[in-house]
Parts: C-alpha cells; sequence; structure tokens
C-alpha cells in the first residue's frame, strides 16, 4: 500500500482537487484506493456527495476507540472509498497532542488497511502544525500544488526544508503547478522554467479551468463528468507522473 | 463487486421492475439507471453428477458482444473467471484455458466432463440507487431471464440489491421497502435452479446412489420393485452419455445399476412373482457382459498414468505402443457397446422391465420389508463368512474373485434397505466390508490387468510391429501391476479377519434387526 499525501503550507491551491482526481483515476486505472478527507472543511467529502460525519469524531479514530474501517464509505465509483471528514478534525493537533508518539500515530492507524487498499490519498488541510508532521511521516509521496508566483515558490522551499529537517522517515516531494492562468507571463516563464530545473517538480501543469470549478456544483471528479476536457487530460498527465514516482 | 446483501423475485408481470422499484422507494431513494441493459447469452455447467453444485459451486458460461467468459462462483464469495474462446460442450477440465479455474475444477471433476445443465439469454439492467443528496448508497441488478428451452412462462425477475460500503442500514431499510411490494418476494432462487424449474428440474437431481425410501411394514416385493425402479431410472438416465461416449463414467454408472439390478433380481428371486427373475436374469447378463470390454479398458487406461509413472528400468514414453493399443481397442469396444445400446433388443429389455415393474402388486401373503432385508443382507453376510474362511495362502485367485462378487452381493443389499436401518450403524457397516472389498478390488484389477498386457504384448509380437523397448518397458509395468497383486493378497488375510471379528458379526445383526425396532 502506497501512501500519497496531497499538502501545501499554503491554502487553496488545488490540494482538494488534485486528491479527487488522481484518486478517480488511481481507481479507473484498477487499483484499490481510499481517499481520506483530513481537511476540516470537507470538501472532497462533499464533492463526492458524502456526509462529513464521523462517529465519535476525530478523537474516537485518532484514539482508536473507533475502527477507522468502519468509518469509510465507499463512493460511486467502483474501487474508490473515502474517509469522510468530521468537524471535529478542526481539532487533530490537539488530539495528537494527548497521544502517544503522536506524528507515528497516522502509520499505526493505517496500517490495518495494508491488505485492503493499493493507496491511500490523504487531503490534508494547509499550515504546519503536527498533523502536518503526522502526514509526512506516514506518505511515502507529498504531491503539493504550486501556484507558479514568486511568493508560492518560497513555500516550496519551506516545505522542502521541513521535510529535510523530519527525523526518519522523509516522504518523496513532487510539486506540480497548480491554477495556472497561460494569459499571464510570469505563471508561462515559471511553469516552463522550473521542472527543466528540479527534479522535484511535475512537468505537468494544470490550469486554472472553470470546468475543474464546476466539480463543486457536479459534485463528483472532473475526469468522471467531463473525461475528454482539458482539465481532465491534465490531471491524467499527472497521474501518470504520480504513478511513475510511486513504482 | 460485493456479495449480495438482498436478493428478491419480482413475479407480477404487468408492471416493469424499475417501475416498481421506484414506487417503492420515492420519496427517500431515487432509481437512476447505471448503464443501458444488455443482453447476456448463459450456459450453466456441470458433470452429470453435478460435482460442482454438490461442491457448492456454480460455473457459468457468459458470452457478451466481448470474448466469452466462465466463472466460477460460490455464495461464499468465491470467484474464479477465464476468457474462453471456441470451447465446445461436453468438455474435460483438461481440455480448458490452463490457470486457476483449471486448477480448481481439475480438482472437482476429475474424471467427468463439463456439460450444459440449462442454457438461458440474460437481461440485466443495473440502477443507482441514491439518498436525497443523489449519493448512491445501493446498487441494484435486475436479471431477466429467458431459458432457451421452451417453457410456459419465464422465471421471476431476478433482484439483487448491494449496499455501498458504508450503507448498510439505508441498503436494509429499501430491502424493507421492496418486500412490502405486491409480487415482490424476498429470496429469489439462484438462476440456475430458477430456469431448471421452467421445465421442472433442479439442481443436483441426478445421484447414482440408490436412494429410495422404504418402510419396515411395506410388503417386500413392493420394497425390491421400488430398488429395481430407482435401478432402471439410474441406468436409462446413463444410455445417452454412454453412447456419446461423454466420459467414462456414464458407463461405470450404467454398469453398476446392471449389476446391481443382477445382484437384486438373484438375491430377491423369492419375492418377485414366479418365473419373473428367472426371465430378466439372462437379459441383464448380456447387458452385464457387454460392459465389461469397454469399462476394463477404461480402468486400465484411467490408471495408465500412475502405472508408467512407476516404471522403474524404462522410460513411461516407450509404453506408448501399449497406450494406442488399449485405446483403439476401446474405439471399437465402445462402438459395439453403443450399436447394442441402441439395438431393440436393449430397448425392448428396459420397456418391458418397468412395465413389469409398474405393474407389480404386493401378494396376499409375504414378508414385509424388514424382514426380507433381514433375511437378504443375513444370508449374504453368512455366505462370506464362510467362503472366505475357506480361503487359504494356497487359494486359487478364483476362489478370491468368486468372494469378491458375494461382497458386492452384500454391499448392494446394504445400501437398497439403507433407509430401512440406523444411519450410522449402516455406515459403518459399508466401511468395515468396503476395507475387504477394496483388498479384493485391486487383486482382480491386477490380475485383469496382467492378463491383459500379456495379451497385448503377445499380439503386438504376433504382428511384428513392436519394439523391443516397448516389450520391455510392457513387462516393467507388468512386474510392479504384480507386486501390487501380492501385495493385495498378502493383505487379504488381515482384512478378513477384521471383517469376520465377533464384534463385527454383532454389528451386522444389530444393524438389520434395527429396521423392526
Amino acid at each position: 500500500m502506497k501512501i500519497v499525501a496531497t499538502y501545501n503550507i499554503k491554502g487553496g491551491v488545488g490540494k482538494t482537487a488534485a486528491a479527487v482526481n488522481l484518486s478517480y483515476l488511481a481507481a479507473r486505472d484498477g487499483q484499490r484506493v481510499l481517499l481520506a478527507d483530513l481537511d476540516p472543511q470537507a470538501a472532497a467529502t462533499f464533492l463526492f456527495r458524502v456526509r462529513p460525519r464521523v462517529k465519535g469524531g476525530g478523537t474516537a479514530l485518532i484514539r482508536g476507540s473507533r475502527d477507522l474501517d468502519k468509518a469509510i464509505k465507499g463512493t460511486d465509483f467502483d474501487g474508490l472509498d473515502l474517509l469522510p471528514a468530521d468537524f471535529t478534525f478542526r481539532n487533530l493537533d490537539l488530539i495528537l497532542d494527548t497521544a502517544k508518539k503522536p506524528t507515528q500515530r497516522l502509520v499505526r492507524l493505517l496500517r490495518p488497511l495494508r491488505t485492503s487498499y493499493d493507496l491511500v490519498f490523504l487531503d490534508c488541510p494547509p499550515g504546519i502544525s503536527l498533523l502536518s508532521e503526522a502526514v509526512l511521516h506516514a506518505a511515502d509521496l507529498v504531491l503539493a500544488p504550486i501556484i507558479p508566483t514568486t511568493l508560492s515558490l518560497r513555500t516550496l522551499d519551506q516545505l522542502t526544508e521541513f521535510i529535510s529537517g523530519l527525523d526518519g522517515h522523509r516522504p518523496a516531494l513532487l510539486a506540480f503547478f497548480s491554477m495556472i492562468d497561460r494569459r499571464k507571463r510570469l505563471h508561462k516563464e515559471i511553469a516552463e522554467r522550473l521542472p527543466t530545473e528540479r527534479d522535484d517538480v511535475a512537468a505537468t501543469a494544470i490550469p486554472a479551468l472553470s470546468m475543474i470549478e464546476r466539480m463543486a456544483e457536479q459534485r463528483a471528479p472532473v475526469t468522471a463528468f467531463a473525461p475528454r476536457s482539458a482539465a481532465s487530460r491534465g490531471y491524467a498527465e499527472l497521474w501518470a507522473e504520480v504513478r511513475a514516482r510511486l513504482s | 463487486m460485493s456479495v449480495c446483501s438482498h436478493n428478491f423475485a419480482y413475479t407480477d408481470g404487468e408492471r416493469s421492475v424499475p417501475l416498481a422499484v421506484r414506487d417503492a422507494l420515492a420519496p427517500q431513494f431515487s432509481v437512476v439507471p447505471a448503464a443501458r441493459a444488455r443482453t447476456l447469452r448463459r450456459t450453466w455447467l456441470d458433470t452429470f453428477d453435478w460435482r460442482l453444485h454438490r461442491a457448492g459451486l456454480t460455473l457459468e458460461y457468459v458470452a457478451d458482444r466481448g470474448p466469452a467468459e466462465l466463472v466460477l462462483s460460490s455464495a461464499a464469495g468465491e470467484r474464479i473467471t477465464a476468457t474462453v474462446n471456441g470451447t465446445r460442450w461436453p468438455v474435460l477440465a483438461d481440455g480448458l484455458p490452463r490457470g486457476p479455474l483449471q486448477d480448481r475444477l481439475k480438482g472437482l471433476t476429475s474424471v467427468r466432463a463439463l456439460l450444459p445443465a440449462a442454457k438461458a439469454a440474460s437481461t440485466v439492467s443495473e440502477f443507482r440507487l441514491c439518498n436525497t443528496d443523489d449519493k448512491t448508497v445501493a446498487w441494484l441488478t435486475v436479471d431477466l431471464l429467458h431459458p432457451a428451452r421452451p417453457s410456459a412462462e419465464d422465471p421471476p425477475a431476478q433482484l439483487c440489491l448491494t449496499a455501498v460500503r458504508g450503507y448498510q442500514a439505508q441498503a436494509d431499510r429499501i430491502a424493507q421497502c421492496l418486500a412490502e411490494q405486491p409480487g415482490m418476494f424476498r429470496g429469489a432462487p439462484p438462476p440456475l435452479d430458477a430456469v431448471m424449474a421452467t421445465v421442472g428440474h433442479a439442481p443436483g437431481e441426478y445421484s447414482n446412489k440408490v436412494d429410495v425410501e422404504l418402510t419396515a411394514t411395506m410388503p417386500a416385493r413392493l420394497a425390491l420393485a421400488a430398488v429395481l425402479l430407482r435401478l432402471l431410472d439410474t441406468l436409462e438416465a446413463n444410455v445417452a452419455g454412454t453412447i456419446r461416449d461423454i466420459d467414462t463414467e456414464f458407463l461405470h454408472d450404467l454398469r453398476v445399476a446392471v449389476r446391481r439390478t443382477r445382484s437384486a433380481l438373484k438375491l430377491g428371486a423369492a419375492l418377485l412373482p414366479d418365473g419373473l427373475a428367472a426371465e430378466y436374469q439372462p437379459e441383464f447378463k448380456w447387458l452385464g457382459d457387454l460392459t465389461t470390454p469397454t469399462r476394463d479398458l477404461d480402468v486400465h487406461l484411467l490408471g495408465f498414468a500412475d502405472g508408467a509413472a512407476e516404471l522403474t528400468s524404462a522410460d513411461p514414453a516407450d509404453l506408448a505402443p501399449f497406450h494406442d493399443y488399449l485405446a483403439q481397442r476401446r474405439i471399437t469396444e465402445q462402438r459395439r457397446l453403443a450399436r447394442a445400446l441402441r439395438s431393440a433388443r436393449f430397448t425392448a429389455l428396459t420397456a418391458s422391465w418397468r412395465s413389469n415393474l409398474t405393474g407389480l402388486t404386493p401378494p396376499r401373503r409375504g414378508p414385509d420389508a424388514a424382514h426380507a432385508a433381514a433375511g437378504i443382507i443375513g444370508r449374504a453376510h453368512r455366505r462370506i463368512l464362510v467362503l472366505g474362511g475357506a480361503i487359504s495362502a494356497d487359494s486359487p485367485p478364483e476362489k478370491l474373485h468368486d468372494l469378491r462378487k458375494r461382497c458386492k452381493e452384500l454391499r448392494y443389499a446394504l445400501e437398497f434397505f439403507a433407509s430401512l436401518h440406523d444411519l450410522s450403524a449402516h455406515r459403518r457397516a459399508v466401511r468395515e466390508l468396503k476395507g475387504l472389498q477394496d483388498c479384493l478390488g485391486t487383486y482382480q484389477d491386477c490380475e485383469v490387468q496382467q492378463q491383459e498386457i500379456r495379451a497385448v504384448a503377445a499380439d503386438l509380437l504376433a504382428r511384428g510391429d513392436v519394439q523391443a523397448t516397448a516389450l520391455l518397458a510392457m513387462g516393467d509395468l507388468a512386474s510392479h501391476v504384480g507386486q501390487r497383486e501380492r501385495r493385495a493378497r498378502s493383505e487379504f488375510s488381515s482384512r478378513f479377519a477384521a471383517f469376520a471379528s465377533q464384534q463385527a458379526q454383532a454389528r451386522f445383526e444389530a444393524l438389520t434387526a434395527s429396521a423392526h425396532s
């Protein structure tokens, strides 16, 4: 079982859109996929039409009094399950803080799912916290969407530094450009240059497209309701890169 | 795909299934078609004696627009599939594409061929059952079966409701709503059962066992007639398969039915009207003798690979001329047998035999079934004790062959009257007898095979078209068969001693006495 975390210190950069579409594409490829929505905003949960509620909340999950397996819901798509978000996930940092070995907690929680899934996507909330540290300890690959601006690139450097400073297991990092506006010269220039300079930046860039925004209206991955759209083609190329990194 | 949570059969022919389901579930749940309905051609396969069905398995050949698929499944969720191309039925598992499915089937079917048990066209539609968020909480598959064999009406529509993970409670509520619909019944029979039911049949209905229900107080003549009719059913059920030479077990079951009939006629002659047994005994002997050459060759050929693997000084490949000779002779013998089974003599025999048996009436005075059974089993048992007790290390093989026949008679008598006896006592008696029978059977099979090897070697040599290596390999083979024969002969005394022990005799007496209690 491989674990991919869609994560960035910065919010609103396309983490959830990437997690939702890549999990759908992985399941369509025949993999058994779980998408865990760790963000209390519950956007991924909403997109799959699942109610954002976990019995016992984050406390029961983290402390192990509720079986993670029992909280999982099937989506409308073959091979793709979802661990829904819950509003109590806003306190995951505090809950983890009271647990033993908090940064290892997520690894231990996910271990029993090894035989049930080939791939787990963790859709993470933004920020640097105890939860993000636990996520980075659990993940094999961190997939970080970045907007091609100077400030975003600075955030990528911060993330690289944060990962290299971790004790023990360190996940691989793959950043990709997201929400690119091709009309902006700076966006175009950075998106073309950086993948040639850095190994940890994907060649695929996901453009800012209204079709991606329509996911909230359709409540489904764009790769499912508009499989031939430019947005879907972008996610398919990104999935091919991610799959290659995982293998 | 998950295992079905709830099964339904829908019999209201007036309303379409989706409409009935929609009305049952509105407004809490909506019914959304998931894909266009597709029509599949389905053929259910099993051995003639239903080995897969008895193992709780269903094998289906499903042809859609794409490549055809074989699907082996069980109610417990086992599922193995294989793509097949151009396979014609019947077929032995050896003739299927290699892979996990073939491996599983080989173990289950052994020497029996897979043949179609039923055929139907199946129109399958899938629906998503959604909650008020338009989230799919369950899948509904509707299967409309149209049997290939003409029947008065199609089976009821089959509905399979499968809960999406995490939504079992909603699926249970949906199932409850559906169950309340007129014409909807919980627990649809498996498709194979539904298709076969339209023509008045059911899976697993063939068995080569003499499973007749007798009562202790019924007239013995009627009890024997019931047994003989059951044997005639088995005999006739295997005629077509023997003629078509589908697999070796059709002939085996036919031959056993004939042997049992001959034993019943011999052991129970006094229970039948005067002259009836004497009239039919020669006819069934004719039939039994007809089956012997082909069956002997079958036994030889079925064990050929094992025998060849035992060779010590010769290469198994050197036995090829011997194998070809046996196979060629089998073709000739099988043709002769098939001709006899198509003959007017055979047709007249079975027809008149059935007519005589169905017309039997109980005599004014005569024993009941329990007393007759006790007498027949007791006499057969005592005869074995006498014959077996007289066999010594110097006795000729014929004595052991004769004893083997008597053991078979006792075994058949136990089977005929099994329903009158305590089941566990019956099983124990059969087990004790079987130990002796196995030993005698091995001894005789080895005798026959050695004679066969000698005869074939002489014939091949006389024709002058045999290599020395083949003759040497046959000699090696005969030597191993001879070793097995000597082993069986040396085991005889201990096997017989166990069978003839005081305790075993007491158990036999208690068995027949149990019918009266």
